[in-house]
């Protein structure tokens, strides 16, 4: 299979931070790959530099077999775009925004007007070309720019957390197209992502990565399958847990992840246990309620974060818990800082690794 | 002396209104040197707030604070150096600089200089720093991506420039001691600032008054038209998707 970029041995410091580590990796041609890690692992630095808009402080990048030479990257650049974290947009409109890649590029207007109306197309804003782009909802600027890395149908493609932030409608809507646009145009993509969820199902292959390094690579089946001990690694993943597994004698397993809390799931497992729970997946509610779930825990509310129309919390239930709700719920329960809250979730919507 | 105001306003208005070719030449002058000088000033201060803004470099501050703190420099100040250097014994004597238009020009040029630098700065700074680096991966070229910077900052830099067309406007120091005031047959030199202390001294009110006013509607005129212009500009582009979709 051919390589389409390569690190060998790069290292990436600020100062007296070091971001990456001696990573080496490949990216090969028609694949999905997800850097897979939490948050300031060296993810987006490894984005950057394979966006030729950072250099590595040593080590070597191939790409499309060259060695790449970081004082000459400006045709280098118009082979591979990344998408940024953060929805970054000119203050134009939708189309100015989506047509900026091809006018540097020279293509005539005909053509661009009908790469603009296809991109658009895919991420489901047709008919949007006009509208000023700072004026559309959170999803619908990421989905922005991610037609706008489109259309210029680069060699590579690169994302960087595209669906962190966004409403699961909007999440949806891109992983879709990003599923879609590699299956169809064959397009190489490297994601990044702290979403294990994210992780599974939407890659071929999983670099995992801690602290500035690459701790394993694989298939999501290989990955996961020998990740539980690598998972304690990962305490700085949202939900993540490690803890023992035993069974109950209601058939179901019961892991012990510490501080007093135990957790239900549905898998069958003995021993060491990665648990993992979908922040989304996670009910809140100011006092216990009667419900089929099997996991009920009390706790305070310890950090809020605003995500636009979602609302981000962490509860401290003995392990902190992230939870995420739609704002208007969260003003209609008038929940503060250090409140007592409920999370209740199922059995079933907790993965085991 | 209250009638003689009275007098000399209706006096005023008729020159205004009359299209007096002495009172439109110097109109033009003040338009010609002003502007010329604002034209020459935002192309050298704007690489160098671009320069400031972009780049990482030690004494980074200190250029601000020199900048920020020439905004205030008195003209008079800078007219009298200027008058030196261009003065026949001055080290720019061999120019020819003393008592011409183009004097005024330059003059005016490094006067709002430190305007048009200062302002800039501060709006190329607010720029989302990520602009440059979403340009470059859509494939921009260095200059392209500073281009790209500029475009959205672009409010603050014709702020930048409005600021310094009025100083421009208004300053008399460097037109009196650099250009001269000059009023006689041949070149010319006055422009709206200084023929108004010309007038005065010489009582003609009037004329000093329709020169007043004229300044005053100049400079209230252009300043209007750039708000007026960015309020339409920005409704433009409100008003304009639903247009279309009316349309469809």
């Amino acid at each position: 299979m051919t390589v389409v970029a390569e690190l060998k041995n790069v290292t990436k410091t600020y100062g007296d931070n070091t971001v990456l580590d001696d990573v080496t990796l490949q990216v090969q041609e028609g694949e999905i790959l997800a850097l897979l890690g939490p948050n300031g692992s060296g993810k987006t630095t490894i984005l950057k530099i394979l966006a030729f808009i950072e250099s590595p402080t040593s080590g070597e990048v191939k790409f499309l077999g060259e060695v790449v030479n970081f004082k000459k990257v400006e045709q280098a650049r118009l082979r591979s775009t990344l998408v940024f974290q953060k929805t970054v947009l000119f203050g134009a409109s939708v189309y100015n925004n989506i047509a900026y890649g091809l006018k540097v590029r020279k293509t005539p207007k005909n053509v661009i007007d009908a790469e603009v109306k296809n991109a658009l197309r895919l991420v489901r804003l047709e008919g949007f070309e006009k509208r000023p782009a700072r004026k559309l909802s959170g999803g619908e600027q990421q989905r922005v720019a991610i037609a706008r890395a489109l259309v210029l149908k680069t060699d590579l493609l690169l994302l960087d957390e595209p669906t962190a932030n966004l409403d699961p409608k909007n999440a949806g809507i891109l992983e879709e197209v990003i599923a879609e646009v590699n299956r169809k145009m064959k397009t190489t993509i490297v994601i990044a992502t702290h979403n294990m969820f994210q992780a599974k199902a939407l890659p071929q292959r999983i670099a995992l990565m801690n602290e500035g390094k690459i701790t394993e690579v694989g298939t999501s089946a290989e990955v996961f399958g020998k990740l539980s001990k690598n998972l304690a690694r990962f305490a700085a993943v949202a939900n993540t847990f490690v803890g023992t597994a035993t069974a109950t004698s209601e058939g179901t397993t019961m892991v012990d992840i510490g501080n007093g809390v135990k957790v239900e799931v549905t898998a069958q497992t003995q021993g060491e246990a990665s648990i993992f729970v979908n922040p989304q997946d996670i009910i809140l509610s100011k006092c216990a309620i009667e419900s089929s779930a099997r996991n009920v825990f009390t706790g305070r509310v310890t950090e809020i974060t605003d995500l636009g129309s979602l609302v981000k919390l962490k509860v401290d239930v003995g392990k902190p818990f992230t939870v995420q709700i739609t704002k208007r719920s969260f003003s209609e329960m008038g929940l503060n800082l250090n409140a007592e809250v409920c999370i209740a979730f199922k059995a079933s919507s907790v993965q085991v690794f | 002396m209250a009638v003689d105001i009275f007098a000399s306003i209706i006096k005023a208005m008729e020159l205004i209104i009359s299209g007096d070719p002495e009172l439109y030449g110097i109109v033009y002058r003040t338009l010609l040197f002003s502007g010329t000088a604002i034209l020459l000033a935002t192309l050298w201060g704007t690489p160098i707030a671009l320069a400031i803004s972009l780049k990482e470099f030690r004494g980074k501050n200190t250029i601000k604070a020199f900048f920020n703190s020439l905004i205030g420099i008195p003209t008079v100040v800078l007219g009298l150096l200027l008058f030196l250097a261009f003065s026949n014994g001055g080290p720019l004597g061999f120019l020819g600089l003393l008592y011409t238009g183009g004097g005024i020009i330059i003059g005016e040029a490094i006067l709002v200089a430190p305007i048009i630098i200062s302002i800039a700065t501060t709006a190329i700074e607010a720029v989302d720093p990520d602009i440059m680096n979403l340009a470059k991966t859509l494939g921009a070229s260095e200059s392209q991506a500073v281009v790209a910077v500029l475009k959205e900052a672009v409010n603050g830099v014709l702020l930048s420039n409005l600021a310094a067309f009025n100083r421009a406007m208004a300053e008399l120091g460097v037109a009196l001691l650099v250009g001269g005031n000059i009023a006689g047959v041949g070149m010319r030199t006055d422009v709206l600032t200084t023929a108004i202390s010309r007038y005065t001294q010489q009582g003609a009110f009037d004329l000093a008054i329709a020169n007043g006013i004229i300044l005053m509607l100049i400079v209230i005129a252009i300043n209007m038209a750039v708000i007026v212009a960015r309020k339409a500009k920005m409704l433009l582009v409100e008003v304009k998707p639903w247009v279309e979709r009316i349309k469809r």
